[in-house]
């Protein structure tokens, strides 16, 4: 009888801690996952009743729309060169730091701390930085007389420009592989020594696959973030010139808040998903091939 | 052999020296340019260090700007994010790491599951729910979902939760503590990095959010930094208030570089820690 109603108190005492985040999960997340679903097969501007269209909206995005593609375009550029390019910088600076050279405390402070500041007042630090007649990196480039671009004001430039302000934020990345290096035990580079390995095949037998689940888990998120950029997007470039930054979420919030097509929106949205779904299914079924993990 | 490592270090030691420069020079461009007079902004060579250094502009964008208002509404929402977020999410991770109950695995491995959605799937029925409760164009849709916990977070605090012993709640239960109690006067003091780590990521995140208070918020009195940031932007940019844009910026990174010095030690903890265990 007493094991009883203890048990009742627990489950009770149980629920009561969960409950807020249960509303939530109803309310922000379940909720909306179901209603967005929904909405993604009507025509609906918020101040009307939604209007049902089938499947009208998916029928669009698949065939009839080019800034779609060209906004599919740009993440997609931007992913394949950001993630790689960051994850090598990211890996060059850990190694380096790896070294226990003087000043690491320091330089892993620097290298940080750019990777923690985002928002609009880092969007505005880069655009001024970027100013093709006063800006930092042209007037870098003039004092030793190379070609300096227009940037975010070229069609061809300003992709590339917010590929490099993202490279600024790698510390992070650095941070994680550093702490993943230091988990590598000495004796597998010992032994590596023995056999005969160089710093080059021991960095490329022992120290890679050592670090393969980190460098997977960075990799899956880094494609997930940068298929999520917006704030760089709307703030720097409102997607120009020219759409050559209109990224895929600067595109979806221009057709809900913008043009109010609701419908439309929820469509892309669940494309969203469905690429990014698919990219991380992708690196799953290709981890085999190189993701090393212990027993 | 020694010789050889020397040179190396040294060579590796020049390189990450060169590359903190390069990092570092981007937030020293926009200090000096917050430092300038109006005039001496496009000038060519570029000025270093503002001879003198007119700190008055800080005060200026006070002036200028009701930048205290905006510091008001980013302060308040800001706080009231830390606040649900500590409370809602430690409270579900305390019934998920530590009690028992039926559909426990459950409801927590569909937590997890959500976290693969991406934002954007929620945001059009969660605008329209605001809408139909009549929160726009207030502060409310920014901070009141955080009362309301995040699968992220609670996962977090369930990694902190779980690694306490077992035998410090069974002597609180025999000391007579009820379960709220357990959770305040055990697992809480225990957990400390843990509270800390949810506090700094909610601050940054909520402190620098820009899409929220962009789809919300409609009356200027009512906008937070970032969104009144990229309003100046448009008004300013490139024109004579470069100055005052660039201090703006500066006081609106500020509190988020202060935060990180004072608690680096966590954010590297919990970039670790979400890193290799996520």
């Amino acid at each position: 009888m007493k094991q009883r109603s203890l048990r009742a108190r627990e489950t009770t005492a149980a629920w009561i801690f969960v409950l807020p985040w249960l509303l939530g999960l109803l309310l922000f997340v379940a909720g909306p996952i179901i209603t967005s679903f929904i909405v993604s097969f009507t025509d609906w501007d918020l101040l009307t009743r939604p209007k049902w269209i089938g499947a009208q909206n998916y029928k669009e995005l698949l065939g009839n729309d080019p800034l779609l593609w060209q906004s599919v375009k740009v993440s997609a550029i931007y992913t394949f060169a950001s993630v790689p390019l960051g994850m090598g910088f990211a890996l060059l600076v850990a190694l380096g730091l790896n070294r226990r050279l003087p000043g690491l405390a320091i330089f892993r402070t620097i290298y940080y701390l750019p990777a923690i500041l985002s928002g609009v007042a880092v969007a505005m630090l880069w655009q001024w930085v970027f100013s093709p007649e006063f800006g930092l990196i042209n007037t870098f480039l003039r004092y030793f007389s190379l070609p300096a671009p227009g940037w975010l004001a070229s069609e061809s430039w300003a992709l590339p420009a917010l590929i490099i302000m993202g490279l600024w934020g790698i510390g992070g990345t650095a941070i994680i592989y550093l702490s993943g290096l230091q988990n590598i035990p000495d004796q597998l580079y010992e032994a590596a020594m023995i056999d005969g390995a160089g710093p080059w095949k021991s960095f490329r037998h022992v120290t890679i696959p050592m670090l393969s689940p980190v460098l997977f888990f960075t990799l899956i998120m880094g494609i997930i973030g940068s298929f999520q950029v917006f704030t760089q997007a709307y703030v720097m470039t409102n997607g120009g010139p020219a759409n050559a930054t209109l990224f895929f979420v600067l595109y979806l919030y221009r057709n809900a808040f913008e043009w109010l097509k609701m419908g439309y929106a929820s469509a892309l949205a669940w494309l969203l998903f469905v690429i990014i779904l698919s990219l991380t299914l992708l690196n799953f079924a290709l981890a085999k091939y190189w993701v090393h993990y212990e027993d | 052999m020694k010789n050889r490592k020397a040179i190396g270090d040294t060579i590796v030691f020049l390189l990450l020296l060169t590359g903190a420069l390069v990092l570092l020079a981007p937030l020293a461009w926009m200090l000096s340019t917050s430092l300038k007079e109006p005039g001496d902004v496009f000038k060519y060579p570029p000025q270093w260090i503002p001879r003198p250094a007119k700190w008055s502009n800080y005060l200026d964008v006070f002036t200028e700007w009701p930048f205290a208002r905006y510091l008001t509404n980013t302060l308040w929402v800001t706080g009231m994010a830390m606040l649900g977020t500590l409370f809602s999410c430690s409270f579900a991770a305390y019934s998920f790491a530590r009690l028992r109950w039926a559909g426990r695995d459950l409801i927590f491995m569909i937590s997890l599951a959500t976290m693969m959605l991406p934002a954007q799937v929620t945001m059009v029925p969660t605008f329209a729910m605001f809408v139909f409760t009549g929160w726009i164009d207030t502060l409310l849709p920014l901070y009141v979902p955080a009362f309301f916990g995040n699968a992220f977070f609670i996962f977090l605090f369930r990694q902190f939760f779980k690694g306490i012993p077992l035998a410090l709640e069974d002597a609180a239960k025999i000391d007579g503590c009820g379960y709220f109690q357990t959770y305040w006067h055990v697992i809480t003091p225990l957990t400390r990095p843990a509270f800390i780590t949810v506090a700094i990521f909610t601050f940054m995140g909520t402190w620098n959010d820009f899409l929220g208070p962009l789809i919300y918020i409609s009356s200027e009195s009512k906008r937070t930094l970032a969104l009144a940031l990229s309003f100046y932007q448009n008004y300013f940019y490139g024109g004579i208030h470069l100055h005052t844009l660039m201090a703006a910026s500066i006081l609106v990174l500020l509190p988020c570089i202060a935060v990180f010095f004072v608690f680096q030690k966590y954010f590297i903890q919990g970039m670790v820690l979400s890193g290799l265990k996520g």
